[in-house]
């Protein structure tokens, strides 16, 4: 009976999926349950926000923008895609937040020819020995660290402390920062994922006495961390911090002791070109004045790359070589500025330091400082055969 | 490592395990009296934040908030209780597991529907935000000895609760012979709904206290929720001392293992293995503690029950 | 309620229903195409898999009694010893899936020994804690991937007659193994060994008193399930192509446990009708709407109040009776 069941909904779903069988289709996988729920509420505004500016064309085309939520869990991820791919037939793909969902879909998309442009992750492997001409970076995840550790050779720390979850990402990230940091490392501290309490590691980080401590912890992890860490009576010790440590989402879930925090990212809300000027007034009008985060910003520009490229192949997206040739040389102008791709198809472009400080208005936000990375390539893109 | 960091790490321990002990109070007294395994004890400690942290912001009072965090949750755990809970006293526990699960499906979405995805500020109350210097060489949290405070409070009154008056008295009676109590007249009804009202009442301090230090985001109540039902299983489900014993084990078993095993492993292990192996010792000592407590003592340190 | 007279009515029609819906699942790949469903093959294997893991679980919780919350576990147990078994070049998918199955067994016997000392909620909790280590093992595991989990692109090898990489091959070889596990639980609930288990569920001291190795006995059931579970685990890695600890995650174990006593603890059917409702549930609310959680919340709640024994029960009013909740 219930395989009936099953057979009925299917039928129906079917149907209204052959209704536009015309249109684009682009897949985009929202990650607003789960771990990143935060992060991915933020991409989802950002898409939303692109999609109302294209009026839900794009390159002038009917398009359709398909949008679920698969919970931020890798298999799920895997389900969605296979769906996308085999239901809905899609021409694009985008969204996860999280490295591992990136890499979970990435071989099915890439078998599939379809382009996968990133919204958030940028895992080694698909900058290194597994490219792909069909993934598209915003950056590369080690590169936000690189800079931080070129911001503490600048600021003369001469040893620090880092500190991140204990999985191999973790260990990337502080490797990413080791790379072009050139002082002492006192200690590196790795600590459960999802912890809560940090108080074990802030003794430690006290005893050790370093000029400045580097973060590593996403999401939650990073919240309560902070918030410990300045209850401690820590808040001598300068702390920095790739930009998903202290970003938006961070910065209004912590408040007053955010302020200070040095961290590192490819874009901000107060970078100066037209195209960001537009899209952070858009955003701020449509969702209460508040600023766009780093992944509201990526998965807008991303919207935007694609609808660039439809456009440069005059809406032909069944040839998939022009289609990646188009993405490979945007024709829009980015909020983040000039870039252009490197073999791999991850970016080189520019980093820039933000520290946490008040608006004019007295709001908590990241402001702008200074260029660290100077149009900067990623460390693996040696290893991409491409 | 000299004897001041060794304190300070035993204090953290302690302090957390005082954290552990706050949510863990209610669950164990719903849990051992009730005989109900309540899963939605994060969900009303995640309300208890919530509302606190909503308060704090627009009134400026944090006594304030936290009272009304938990005058709020007591008041939605009233109201499941005569929707939901009162009909799954006699039901099986697996019944329970399946009908709590649902009420967090359904408290996620409804938080996230009130308050959004992205996580809400809770600040800490301004008086308490830095450090005081308990002696020379140790600045500590104010707030955490604030926690530790209230932790020991919980503990104490619960003691006198249980131990010296006629509630506490009935509250004993129906959690180690529910058939008997009822058969000598006891309202067991009542004191259900008591009980159930105060474990919320006690989830709700915890979250709102727990608000300042920690992320106030939809799915922390299931974060916490398997660390406090580790800390109720060691002690023994349904005994108050057992769940304040294990609370401080936990607690001191698991900042002991952050602070102490991986400079250990360093000391005797090439240091690639140890790199690896410290970390995530240090991240199951909790379960390994659990594992080791039920191989000796099947029922807990303090069973409840015969 | 319509089942239970038709079930009186047509005896017949309800003892072949079971064949019928084998005989279309086996038919399905071959008409997806033409109806343009070629999705839904994917998707139903995957019910398929999970149900297998559920029946296993079923039948330790259901007959046995034993109420684990770690299953979980298992089921990465069999993932992860098929992504280390490719790692070191092990490219036949019998010996993958066999070694899934093998170790999935191993796991439950040393964390069963451990573990059957306790009784109700203390299990649930001390299966959780395993399960909880595992799940911390693999994610800080470098070699297979971490956190980030580890991808199976090549398709395993099955033999000379069958052909690894053709996703309807798989899906037949699923349904193969579903349908004897299915097959081989059912004939085991109502054995003699399915008897005593039922005996230890309702009332253990009076097994013991009989004479009955109560121990051992459970520690067979449990065995026996987790190396099921470890087989499902091991199909599950290379249905999805890909490995990562999230499936050992203790929400994971816990929502096996209740698609299982949706559909009906201890009931024949139980195991896969609550997977293949909660699942397509699943699926089409994730299309529609930004909170799917909670519709399926209030299915929860619906069941226990108004379908207690599951949804199984109101199928098979008459049949399989011995089962359910107590």
């Amino acid at each position: 009976m219930l395989q009936m069941k099953n057979l009925a909904v299917a039928l129906a779903l079917c149907g209204a999926a052959a209704a536009h069988a015309a249109d684009i289709k682009v897949g985009i996988a929202l990650d607003i349950s789960g771990p990143f729920a935060a992060l991915g509420a933020e991409a989802r505004d950002g898409f939303e926000l692109a999609i109302e500016k294209l009026g839900g064309k794009l390159g002038g085309q009917p398009a359709e923008f398909l949008r679920t939520d698969f919970g931020g869990n890798p298999e799920q991820a895997n389900q969605l895609v296979a769906r996308y791919l085999q239901r809905d037939k899609i021409d694009f793909f985008t969204g996860p937040i999280g490295s591992n969902a990136a890499l979970a879909v990435g071989p099915a998309l890439f078998a599939a020819k379809v382009p996968y442009l990133s919204a958030n992750p940028g895992p080694s492997a698909y900058a290194g020995e597994k490219c792909s001409p069909y993934f598209f970076a915003q950056y590369q995840n080690d590169t936000y660290d690189e800079a931080a550790g070129k911001v503490a050779n600048e600021k003369g720390y001469k040893n620090v402390v880092l500190i991140a979850p204990n999985y191999p990402a973790g260990k990337d990230h502080l490797n990413g920062f080791k790379r072009l940091y050139k002082g002492a490392v006192k200690d590196e501290i790795y600590t459960k994922l999802g912890q809560i309490d940090y108080a074990a590691e802030i003794a430690q980080i006290r005893a050790a006495k370093p000029d400045a401590v580097f973060f590593f912890l996403p999401g939650a992890m990073g919240i309560n961390f902070v918030k410990q860490f300045v209850g401690g009576g820590l808040k001598d010790i300068p702390l920095i911090a790739p930009g998903f440590s202290a970003d938006e989402d961070v910065i209004q879930a912590v408040g007053e002791p955010m302020i200070g925090v040095l961290n590192t990212a490819h874009w901000t809300h107060d970078l100066q070109n037209p195209a960001n000027a537009e899209f952070v007034s858009a955003f701020r009008k449509k969702y209460d004045g508040r600023y766009p985060s780093v992944y509201a910003a990526m998965a807008y520009d991303t919207l935007m790359a694609m609808d660039a490229a439809v456009r440069d192949v005059g809406g032909k997206v069944a040839d998939r070589e022009a289609v990646l040739k188009a993405l490979k040389s945007p024709s829009f102008s980015s909020v983040r500025g000039e870039f252009k791709y490197g073999v791999n198809n991850f970016p080189v472009q520019n980093y820039y330091l933000r520290e946490v400080g008040k608006d004019a208005d007295g709001r908590i936000t990241n402001k702008l400082v200074g260029t660290t990375l100077e149009q900067h390539q990623d460390a693996y893109v040696g290893a991409c055969k491409m | 490592m000299d004897a001041i960091f060794v304190f300070e790490q035993l204090l953290n321990g302690l302090g957390y395990g005082l954290m552990l002990f706050l949510i863990a109070a209610g669950l164990t007294l719903v849990f051992g009296i009730m005989d109900t395994m309540n899963l939605a004890h994060g969900s009303l400690y995640m309300a208890g934040a919530y509302v606190a942290a909503r308060v704090h912001e627009a009134s400026g009072s944090f006594a304030g908030a936290v009272l009304a965090a938990v005058l709020v949750t007591v008041a939605v755990a009233a109201l499941l209780e005569l929707l939901v809970v009162r009909h799954l006293y006699r039901r099986d526990h697996l019944v329970q597991v399946l009908a709590t699960f649902g009420i967090i499906l359904i408290a996620d979405d409804a938080v996230k529907a009130i308050w959004g995805v992205a996580p809400l500020m809770a600040s800490t109350p301004a008086a308490l935000a830095g450090p005081v210097q308990l002696f020379e060489g140790l600045p500590y949290p104010a707030y955490r000895l604030l926690l530790i405070g209230a932790g020991l409070l919980v503990a104490l009154g619960l003691y006198l609760l249980v131990n010296n008056t006629r509630v506490g008295m009935l509250v004993r009676a129906g959690a180690s012979n529910r058939q008997m109590a009822e058969f000598m007249g006891v309202r067991v009804g009542a004191v259900f709904s008591f009980v159930f009202a105060l474990g919320a009442g006690l989830a709700a301090l915890a979250g709102a206290l727990m608000a300042p230090i920690s992320s106030v985001q939809v799915g922390m109540g299931e974060a916490i929720l398997i660390p406090a039902l580790v800390v109720i299983v060691i002690g023994g489900i349904g005994s108050v001392r057992g769940a304040f014993v294990a609370a401080l084990l936990v607690g001191l078993v698991d900042t002991a293992g952050r602070a102490f095993l991986p400079p250990a492993l360093r000391a005797v292990l090439p240091p690639s293995v140890a790199a690896d192996l410290g970390p995530a010792l240090a991240g199951i000592a909790m379960y390994v503690l659990m594992a080791a407590v039920l191989t000796l003592k099947p029922a807990g340190l303090f069973p409840a029950r015969a | 309620m319509a089942q239970p007279a038709f079930a009186t009515r047509f005896p017949g029609a309800v003892r072949r229903l079971p064949w019928l819906v084998l005989a279309l699942l086996a038919v399905f790949p071959l008409l997806a195409p033409t109806l343009g469903l070629e999705y839904y093959v994917g998707f139903v294997r995957r019910v398929l898999i999970v149900a297998i893991a559920a029946t296993s679980l079923n039948f330790i919780l259901g007959y046995g009694g034993m109420a684990a919350l770690g299953h979980a576990g298992f089921i990465g147990v069999g993932a992860y010893t098929v992504v280390a078994l490719v790692e070191a070049g092990v490219s036949s998918a019998w010996l993958a899936w066999g070694g899934a199955l093998v170790f999935g067994g191993l796991a439950a016997a040393l964390i069963g020994a451990v573990s059957l000392r306790t009784r109700g909620v203390y299990f649930i909790m001390i299966t959780l804690a395993f399960a909880q280590m595992l799940y911390y093992l693999a994610v800080s595991l470098r070699t297979y991937g971490g956190d980030d989990g580890y991808g199976l692109y090549t398709p395993l090898a099955m033999g000379p007659w069958l052909d690894g990489a053709h996703p309807d091959v798989f899906y037949w070889v699923v349904l193969a193994i579903a349908a004897g596990v299915f097959a081989l639980f059912s004939r085991v609930a109502h054995s003699r060994y399915g008897h005593a288990l039922r005996g230890i569920r309702d009332n253990e001291t009076r097994m013991v008193a009989l004479g009955y190795p109560v121990f051992r006995l459970k520690l067979a059931g449990f065995v026996a399930a987790g190396a099921v579970a470890g087989l499902a685990g091991g199909l599950l890695a290379s249905h999805n192509t890909f490995v990562s600890p999230g499936m050992m995650h203790w929400t994971q174990s816990a929502l096996l446990l209740v698609m299982v006593i949706l559909g009906g603890l201890g009931r024949r059917w139980g195991a896969p009708l609550g997977v293949a409702l909660w699942l397509t549930l699943e699926e089409a609310l994730k299309m529609h709407t930004d909170y799917w959680h909670w519709p399926l919340g209030v299915l929860l709640l619906l069941v226990v109040f108004h379908a207690p024994q599951g949804l199984a029960a109101l199928l098979e009013r008459r049949g399989d009776r011995q089962g359910g909740a107590a």
